[in-house]
């Protein structure tokens, strides 16, 4: 990927790259700008916007504004986590199986897809159920049923590197593993592994939420964005506005990344959204 | 006489900007065929669909006129341009494979031009394409319509696309490189029918192509075209005989050098380098090459020539230990090479090397000019530092560019420069044995010659042997020692270069070499009539 | 090409019973006690054993599977542990539930997006193609429970025009039915219409950049003949591929749907269950959607199968 010509980036690039970069301070300085802690009780339940809680109190009369900053880092960590993990598995795995070939790389191949023919969220509830939620065991299984997808990109991606003929002058030179690993295939697959990465990334951030928000994620005590939607959902029905302020700050960031990603893919004919 | 198409100061401009057509001007009178000639680049393309009132992949025509049938093609609504696109002016594409929707029967797709533009009833049109497919030689023209594009073959794919631009009665046929995909029998065969149907008809056309023996036989008038600017047009043979311009000189000169056999004193050495001993190869479970054998001798060149199909590739691969016999053996030196490339030794990867045909798809984008030439050098001569730059420099001096390019990305190059440096990449190893795979059949004519002397001078300098894998017969008269004729994995004959085209032996080479087109505007008309 | 379809049809077979095999292993065989695990902190070691002969814990793991496996082969998918019913007893209305909705939605969902797709893909580069670009991708990004609890908010809480809760019971009329799930419906149509859209036409411009196009428009065809004739028909079998994924996730996915809404389907259910860790419920749940998840793709590649010409029209020796 060439870096582009800044005057040239379309409008929607640059609004999305300004909410990743707000997302970015918020994940990285969120819990040192909130104002009060995220399990402080201030006040009266739901109580309105106010000069000292601009978005308010929850449902505990606790500060929205606070448990947002405290929250990005929960939100954005795991899935971050989850995603980098799974780039770690399925990328080497995905490059080697297509460099090999023959039996593991059939099986692998053969594994993943009975992998992915369960829709994710029925795995990821299945695990669940089994391990219950804790941090790390939600970090894994997202980052495991991750994995499946990213290696999958990358075995497809590495597989039309190997046959080009750049590739195979390398491999009738005696090119060793390394070699055809970091010089010949890496460089190559990098762009598309780029896009996918925020791709990933965004699934693995609604989801995420998503399991926060039906109870399965992140777990009390700590703030995260699709619990607070959990939490004071009731109040949509008096008509207040409170759950709109996480939901709508996943909805912000997710338009952000994919904003940023399909920019990045303008001109490319990617089939995007798989595997919702 | 009135023109059936006007072209005056034609200007095309590519959607960044780029400038495809400056001013291009021309007439075409009815029934006349005006061959388009130059190399990629040069605008044929852009010309022929800009008289259709079409720019292809969101070029715009900026200025200029296009006059067909009474009508300014460049202002006229939308309704207007399609109403005369298929009924005054058709267009034939270079892969009619590419060009037939896959989906729908070739009558179909045929007879929709004619219904649609309300020209004939149902059963007149049907008429008139079975009038053409007789016409085209097509099998069972009643019936020929009824199959599917992917079920015919080539030829007769091409001869249907002829039939459908045909098929609205068009004044004018868009001829785009029409015989360019095929193999050289197959070529002659779609050559002559082209010729005969839009004489009977008396269609105009407009012939895009590179090859000048190709165009020398249809067209009534040439029209050389450079970098989007006309560079002289005249009827065919004065054009051909006197060209007025130094460009159109170098092209004539080209074509004409490389239907002559080479002057070059050559002595191979008597060694036996290469041997195959009745080697049978397989793709899973089709059989690709059958009891072949050979022998090449140390600084030998040792042309496989062959139609698509024919195996020759795949003898390449076999060599390279890309594809590992099924029976038989290749030895180097008097030494059995193993089958698999995994068992070969250092010594064994570093004699043999492989030039590409495609030079865009064997560099790797992301590595400089440098890396890809002193990769070879560090690997097989342990080349480091201050010794490996020099050494770079040297080989890019060899092949003929400056040593500042080492530090350039493939992109940055031109095509004759990209082959260039993989042929540098190829003698970095210092080989015995070069297998060169349809290496020129990817450039422009003219680039092409360069690499064919650079390779020649190379052999003279460094006396490497070569395996020169190619369907072009005349390249093979320029600097083959020894010819060997392939078909459908099996060797038809060898011969000395000078013997085999003197008295070819077998039926299959004398029809190869009766196929390549000489540039005689006449020369179509005698191997018809001696058929 | 009958033999691929059987082919595929025996892939889709093997599919299901690996993939049974992995929902086994992940409820039962991953680390941790189950027993353990349901009774919590009033585990007493009593209690432990008797649940664990209950589950048949005690037996091997490929006994276990096995008689699982022959349970749902003959219709039994085992007893609920929370409160002791047939777990099928419990299921199956509310897949069918699950299924209503979804159908509901697809059926609005599919020929609309659709019909954009194929007409934005026409219009490539028009104002139309650029406004309902963004909207897709704006759309798309929303999760469900914005989309929801927006509707939620404007269409029930402020203009009080259809309910906020997804009630429904058996024996309800059409209209109230329709009624009750309108919003769901319309959450789940906004989510699948950008996604199916935004497939569409990334697949029917794949089509209308190839040669054959060009040459229809050479031939002096309409635009909408072009596109009618030549684009969509080729790209019918990538698009059915599109909506069957897509109508997959309508059916997996309407799992927080039905949370907002509260809605008596099968994915909250499937929730619940886990909330109790109610192993057999999960496990059958599990393998319901993963049953649809393979029968839709199975179906939709061998529509793909019987839609290429290729396979439909063989070649034919040459005369």
């Amino acid at each position: 990927m060439t870096l582009p010509v800044f005057g040239r980036i379309p409008l929607s690039a640059v609004f999305g790259t300004l909410i990743l970069a707000g997302t970015l301070v918020l994940f990285l300085f969120g819990p040192m700008l909130a104002p009060y802690g995220q399990e402080d009780v201030l006040g009266m339940p739901f109580a309105e916007p106010s000069a000292a809680h601009p978005l308010g109190l929850d449902q505990n009369g606790r500060d929205m504004m606070s448990r947002l900053l405290h929250g990005a880092r929960m939100s954005v960590g795991v899935s971050l986590a989850a995603v980098v993990i799974s780039f770690c598995i399925g990328v080497p795995l995905g490059f080697l199986a297509a460099l090999r070939g023959g039996w593991p790389d059939l099986i692998g191949a053969r594994l993943v897809d009975i992998v992915m023919s369960i829709p994710v969220l029925i795995s990821a509830l299945v695990v669940l159920q089994a391990l219950g939620s804790s941090l790390p065991v939600l970090i894994g299984t997202i980052a495991l049923l991750d994995s499946t997808r990213v290696f999958r990109l990358a075995r497809i991606l590495a597989q039309g590197i190997v046959v080009m003929e750049y590739a195979e002058v390398a491999r009738l030179r005696g090119e060793g593993l390394w070699w055809m690993l970091r010089r010949e295939i890496l460089p190559n697959a990098l762009p598309p592994l780029m896009a996918e990465f925020g791709m990933r990334f965004c699934f693995a951030f609604l989801f995420v939420a998503g399991l926060s928000y039906l109870g399965l994620g992140v777990q009390p005590p700590f703030a995260d964005w699709g619990g607070m939607v959990r939490d004071c959902q009731q109040g949509i029905l008096y008509g207040l506005y409170a759950p709109l302020f996480p939901a709508g700050t996943i909805a912000l960031v997710t338009i952000g990344v994919n904003l940023v990603v399909d920019w990045a893919l303008a001109g490319r004919t990617t089939i995007q959204g798989e595997n919702r | 006489m009135s023109h059936v198409l006007q072209i005056r100061d034609l200007r095309v401009e590519a959607p960044d900007g780029t400038v495809l057509l400056h001013g291009v001007s021309m007439d075409l009178n009815p029934g006349e065929v005006l061959g388009l000639i130059g190399e990629s680049g040069a605008g044929k393309s852009t010309v022929a669909l800009a008289s259709m009132g079409y720019g292809r992949g969101g070029c715009r025509i900026t200025g200029g006129e296009i006059r067909l049938a009474g009508t300014e093609m460049r202002t006229a609504p939308r309704q207007t341009r399609e109403a005369l696109r298929g009924t005054r002016i058709a267009y034939v594409a270079q892969s009619a494979a590419a060009a037939f929707n896959p989906a729908m029967r070739l009558e179909r797709q045929i007879l929709e031009v004619p219904r649609v533009h309300g020209l004939m009833n149902e059963a007149e049109a049907r008429v008139w394409m079975t009038d053409l497919f007789s016409a085209l030689q097509l099998p069972d023209p009643e019936h020929f319509g009824r199959r599917f594009p992917h079920q015919v073959s080539g030829g007769q794919l091409q001869r249907a696309m002829i039939a459908m631009a045909m098929a609205g009665k068009p004044d004018i046929l868009v001829l785009d490189e029409p015989t360019t995909a095929l193999d050289v029998t197959t070529q002659i065969e779609v050559l002559r029918l082209l010729r005969d149907v839009i004489r009977r008809y008396g269609t105009a056309a407009l012939y895009i192509t590179h090859d000048l023996a190709v165009i020398a036989q249809i067209a009534d008038r040439l029209m050389v075209l450079r970098n989007g600017r006309e560079v002289e047009t005249g009827p065919t043979a004065a054009l051909l005989d006197t060209p007025q311009q130094d460009y159109t000189r170098l092209l004539v000169a080209e074509r004409h050098g490389s239907l002559t056999a080479s002057q070059r004193m050559h002595n191979p050495g008597k060694d036996e380098l290469l041997a195959i001993e009745g080697v049978d190869a397989f793709y899973g479970r089709t059989q690709v090459l059958h009891d072949v054998s050979l022998r090449l001798n140390r600084g030998e060149t040792l042309a496989v020539v062959g139609e698509s199909g024919s195996g020759k590739s795949t003898l390449a691969r076999l060599i390279a230990g890309l594809l590992p016999p099924a029976r038989g053996e290749v030895r180097l030196d008097g030494a059995c090479l193993p089958p698999e490339l995994s068992q070969r030794d250092n010594a064994q990867l570093r004699r043999v090397q492989l030039v590409y045909q495609l030079p865009d798809v064997a560099l790797n984008p992301h590595q400089t000019v440098g890396e890809v030439i002193g990769r070879p050098l560090a690997l097989f001569g342990g080349l480091r530092g201050r010794a490996l730059k020099d050494e770079v420099a040297r080989l890019l001096d060899q092949i003929g560019l400056p040593a500042c390019f080492a530090a350039r990305l493939p992109g940055a190059l031109s095509g004759g420069q990209k082959q260039r440096v993989c042929i540098a990449r190829a003698l970095a190893a210092k080989p015995d044995l070069l297998i060169c795979d349809e290496v020129t059949s990817a450039l422009d004519p003219l680039v092409a010659e360069d690499i064919l002397r650079l390779l020649l001078q190379l052999q003279d300098e460094l006396g490497i042997a070569y395996l020169f894998i190619t369907h072009d017969l005349s390249v093979v008269r320029r600097l083959a020692d020894r010819v060997m004729v392939m078909q459908t994995g099996r060797i038809i004959e060898t011969a000395g270069t000078a013997t085999l085209f003197a008295t070819p032996e077998q039926a299959y080479t004398r029809r190869l070499l009766a196929a390549v087109p000489e540039l005689r505007t006449n020369w179509l008309d005698e191997v018809t009539a001696a058929h | 090409m009958a033999w691929l379809i059987l082919q595929r049809l025996g892939l889709g077979v093997i599919t299901l019973v690996l993939v049974s095999m992995l929902v086994f292993a992940g409820t039962e065989i991953l680390p941790g006690d189950v027993a353990a695990a349901i009774l919590g902190q009033n585990a007493t070691p009593e209690s432990l054993a008797a649940l664990r002969q209950e589950l048949g814990l005690d037996s091997g793991p490929v006994a276990r599977y096995l008689a699982w496996a022959s349970g749902i082969l003959h219709g039994d998918l085992g007893q609920s542990l929370a409160n002791r019913q047939p777990v099928g007893e419990l299921l199956w209305p509310r897949f069918g539930n699950t299924m209503a909705l979804a159908g509901y939605a697809a059926v609005i969902a599919v020929p609309l997006a659709v019909g954009l797709g194929i007409s934005s893909a026409a219009l490539r580069g028009s104002f139309f193609d650029r406004a309902a670009n963004v909207v897709a991708l704006a759309t798309v990004s929303l999760p469900e429970y914005f989309l929801g609890l927006l509707l939620i908010l404007f269409v029930s809480v402020q203009w009080g025009l259809l309910p906020s809760l997804a009630d429904t019971w058996s024996g309800m009329g059409l209209a109230a039915w329709l009624q009750a799930t309108t919003l769901p419906m319309l959450v789940l149509v906004l989510v699948t219409v950008a996604q199916i859209m935004r497939m569409t036409r990334t697949t029917v411009l794949a089509v209308m950049d190839q040669p054959f196009i060009e040459t229809a428009c050479l031939k002096g065809l309409p635009m909408g003949r072009v596109v009618l004739v030549h684009a969509v028909p080729n790209a019918l079998g990538p698009t059915i591929n599109v909506v069957a994924f897509n109508l997959t996730y309508l059916i997996a996915g309407v799992v927080l749907v039905e949370t907002i809404f509260n809605y008596n389907g099968l994915g909250r259910f499937m929730v619940d269950a886990v909330s109790k860790r109610d192993v057999p419920m999960v496990q059958a749940a599990a393998m319901v959607f993963a049953a649809v998840h393979v029968v839709m793709n199975m179906l939709a590649d061998i529509a793909a199968i019987a839609l290429n010409p290729r396979l439909r029209h063989p070649r034919v020796k040459e005369s």
